[in-house]
């Protein structure tokens, strides 16, 4: 199966990458960007999560019935995280809906 | 009609005690050793079997306990409290103990290599490993029910289990969270095994329909298990460690559990109820003696249950303050899921249309689920639609509603599959005439107990509660007729335990193929030698191919070879 022979330089070099990312956290967590600190935290977390995945895990050199296997796993995330989110996010035009539908009924009264 | 390897060709009274002639995956060998350190997949899943029914009947026995409390509208047989656990232990058993391991890791241990021609799972230690952890789990479980209890219900809703119950809420999770990582070994080993142990010229559309059941099944097991697991452990670590998850107190949100449970428990159901399906396909092929109409339809619609069932989950949350918007869409996926469960249903009945039907004690149990699971699934669009689900909603109609599935569906499926299967495991027949009539008893019995609860349910009695107003005279009558049916569903059950412990010895010797049926398995001896087949069958044929019964007296069923395809000498009835 999965015989190929990773050369230890390839695992030192994602290692150091990790490590980098980690530092790169820490310092970008120290500065305020606005909006933009959940997309940077998050856009660092990721990259991280895919080097491991793809390197340390083996997936990068797996057959494709093993990458169909992680991609339905991370489909099937996002589809638990889309489908709640899509809960929270809609809440607040349920607010907006029942302010706007009760103004006019308790003029009327 | 062919026999294989060494079993008579005709049923024959076997004297009291007698072994089997031929040797064979029960008798190879003996000890307790040979059991409990087995990687035989044969072996491991009559390990379950012992085990399951243990948990079936003691989560039996706390169904019992509700129904006698709830004779009398008084809450006087137990305490509330009390009563709160009697629920909680019996929809944990049932649910994590019993439902969801039953079919897959009974029959579809013992069937899934046998059906495809395979000697054995593709990792036999990992299915062995899966039968300690379930037990694992089902003993810490025990221990929580026992020492302690629970009073959570088995949804173990936050922020009650989190915050206020004092029950042994983590222990009992943590019994679930260890047994998730049996189902998931089971998956993975199904999913591995069917992909790459199909004997020559099995190709995937050669596959009978219970291996697509299970194949679906083992998806959910796969991508579902471990939401569960982590919500369960998130659960344990606010309690522990007050880390603001699900309370709001601590910056949490209770939906939030709602979303993560729901988003593993209703695929759940599917587990339950996928490979029921897949049962019944085999059975009302086998006892109308026809093909199964539209065979790629019923298999994919296994697959798109499994993927559109994750797509629903919201629709348990339509009360929980759950946006409206998120609702509507919830709903309207949930009226989709049922298509493809729709599409099953009319294929089977399509099926029957014109066959040369008989009525044997399975086709008797797969008869009751196409029926019962129609009630079943129709009231589930009643509760999928937003509107009427605020009146129903945490009513007896959703009560109603699930053991129609669970129980009408579910478990019709799993005794119907114990019978048609029992030849093959055991090497006996069951004796049928028994058989048919218990499947009556359970029927009546099922459909005494919970058809009231719809009624109940519709006119405002809540689930979990264990009294209810005197002054409304019709509710304990509805009441008392469901504890009535659930006694005579209780006596249904005990029937089959009796006669099929009394047939591993005395009931009369099975043929290879006593139905005679046209899969793989039935093309080894009953019960199978321990490698399955005496040399790697080659599949020739369709999955079903079926006559008439009276053609098949004459020219065998479908086109089973002339031979034993395992290359052993069939005989002539006597003991070789
Ligand atoms: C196919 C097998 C099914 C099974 C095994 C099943 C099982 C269950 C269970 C266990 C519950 C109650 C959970 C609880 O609150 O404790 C439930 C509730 C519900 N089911 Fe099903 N169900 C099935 C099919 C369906 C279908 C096809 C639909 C609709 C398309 C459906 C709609 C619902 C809804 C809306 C509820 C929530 C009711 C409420 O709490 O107000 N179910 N079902
Ligand atoms: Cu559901």
């Amino acid at each position: 199966m999965s015989e190929h022979i990773v050369p230890r330089k390839v695992y030192f070099v994602v290692f150091g990458a990790l490590m980098v990312l980690t530092a790169l956290t820490v310092f970008a967590a120290n500065i305020d960007f606005g909006v933009l600190n959940d997309v940077i935290a998050m856009t660092i977390a990721v990259t991280k999560a895919v080097l491991v995945i793809l390197f340390f895990m083996h997936v990068r050199y797996g057959s494709r019935l093993i990458m169909l296997v992680v991609v339905a796993g991370f489909f099937w995330l996002a589809i638990l995280m889309v489908l709640t989110l899509s809960d929270y996010n809609s809440r607040k035009w349920v607010e907006q809906r029942v302010r706007q539908s009760t103004i006019p009924s308790e003029a009327g009264r | 009609m062919s026999t294989a390897v060494g079993a008579p060709a005709t049923p024959i009274d076997a004297p009291r005690g007698v072994r089997f002639p031929h040797v064979n995956y029960l008798n190879a060998n003996y000890g307790i050793k040979s059991w409990l350190l087995t990687l035989d997949h044969k072996r491991i899943a009559l390990l379950y079997l012992a085990s399951v029914t243990f948990f079936f009947f003691l989560g039996g026995v706390y169904a019992i306990a509700i129904r006698l409390e709830l004779m009398t509208p008084a809450g006087d047989l137990v305490e509330s409290q009390t009563y709160n656990k009697l629920f909680t232990h019996h929809g944990v058993l049932m649910v994590f103990f019993f439902l969801i391991p039953s079919i897959p890791a009974i029959l579809g241990n013992f069937l899934i290599p046998l059906m495809i021609g395979a000697k054995d799972l593709a990792f036999p230690r990992l299915n062995l490993l899966s039968w300690y952890i379930y037990m694992a789990g089902g003993i810490i479980t025990l221990w929580a029910l026992l020492s302690g209890g629970v009073d959570t219900g088995w949804t173990f809703y936050t922020p009650f289990s989190t915050t206020f119950s004092n029950g042994y809420v983590v222990a009992a999770g943590l019994g679930i969270f260890v047994n998730g990582f049996s189902s998931i070994l089971t998956g993975l080993n199904f999913i591995v095994t069917i992909h790459t142990m199909r004997a020559p010229g099995m190709t995937w559309f050669r596959l009978p329909l219970f291996i697509w059941a299970h194949y679906a099944t083992s998806i959910i097991f796969i991508l579902g298990t471990p939401v569960i697991a982590i919500t369960i452990l998130l659960v344990a670590l606010e309690r522990l460690a007050r880390i603001g998850i699900f309370d709001p107190a601590l910056g949490g949100d209770p939906v939030l559990f709602q979303h993560l449970f729901w988003f593993y428990s209703h695929p759940a159901v599917y587990i339950m109820l996928l490979p029921s399906m897949g049962i019944v396909s085999e059975v009302i092929a086998t006892f109308s003696r026809k093909n199964i109409f539209g065979y790629t339809f019923v298999a994919f619609s296994s697959i798109a249950i499994a993927v559109f069932g994750f797509l629903v989950w919201g629709h348990h949350m339509f009360t929980s303050s759950q946006s409206i918007y998120a609702g509507m869409v919830f709903s309207f996926i949930s009226y989709a899921v049922a298509i493809p469960s729709a599409v099953k249903v009319f294929n089977w009945t399509a099926t029957l249309y014109k066959g040369s039907i008989s009525y044997d004690t399975p086709m008797l149990y797969a008869l009751a689920f196409i029926g019962l699971f129609l009630i079943g699934g129709m009231t589930g669009l009643f509760l999928a639609a937003l509107g009427l689900d605020v009146h129903v909603h945490d009513t007896y109609f959703v009560v109603a509603h699930f053991h129609y599935i669970m129980v009408g569906g579910a478990l019709m499926g799993y005794l119907g599959g114990m019978h048609y299967w029992w030849p093959k495991i055991t090497g006996r027949m069951y004796p049928e005439g028994w058989a048919r009539f218990a499947a009556l008893v359970i029927f009546v019995g099922f459909n005494l107990t919970f058809f009231p609860q719809f009624l109940l349910g519709y006119m405002g009695m809540p689930r979990r509660y264990h009294a209810y107003p005197v002054d409304a005279p019709v509710w304990q009558v509805l009441h008392v007729m469901s504890t009535s049916g659930a006694s005579i569903m209780g006596v249904g059950m005990l029937i089959p335990m009796v006669y099929f412990i009394w047939s591993m010895r005395y009931g009369k010797f099975a043929t290879a193929n006593p139905w005679p049926a046209t899969g793989l398995e039935w093309r080894t001896a009953s019960p199978p030698p321990t490698e399955n087949f005496g040399t790697t069958p080659v599949v020739t044929w369709e999955a079903y191919e079926f006559r008439p019964m009276e053609e098949t007296e004459v020219i065998g069923p479908g086109d089973t070879p002339a031979q034993p395809i395992d290359g052993m000498q069939p005989t002539d009835g006597k003991n070789p």
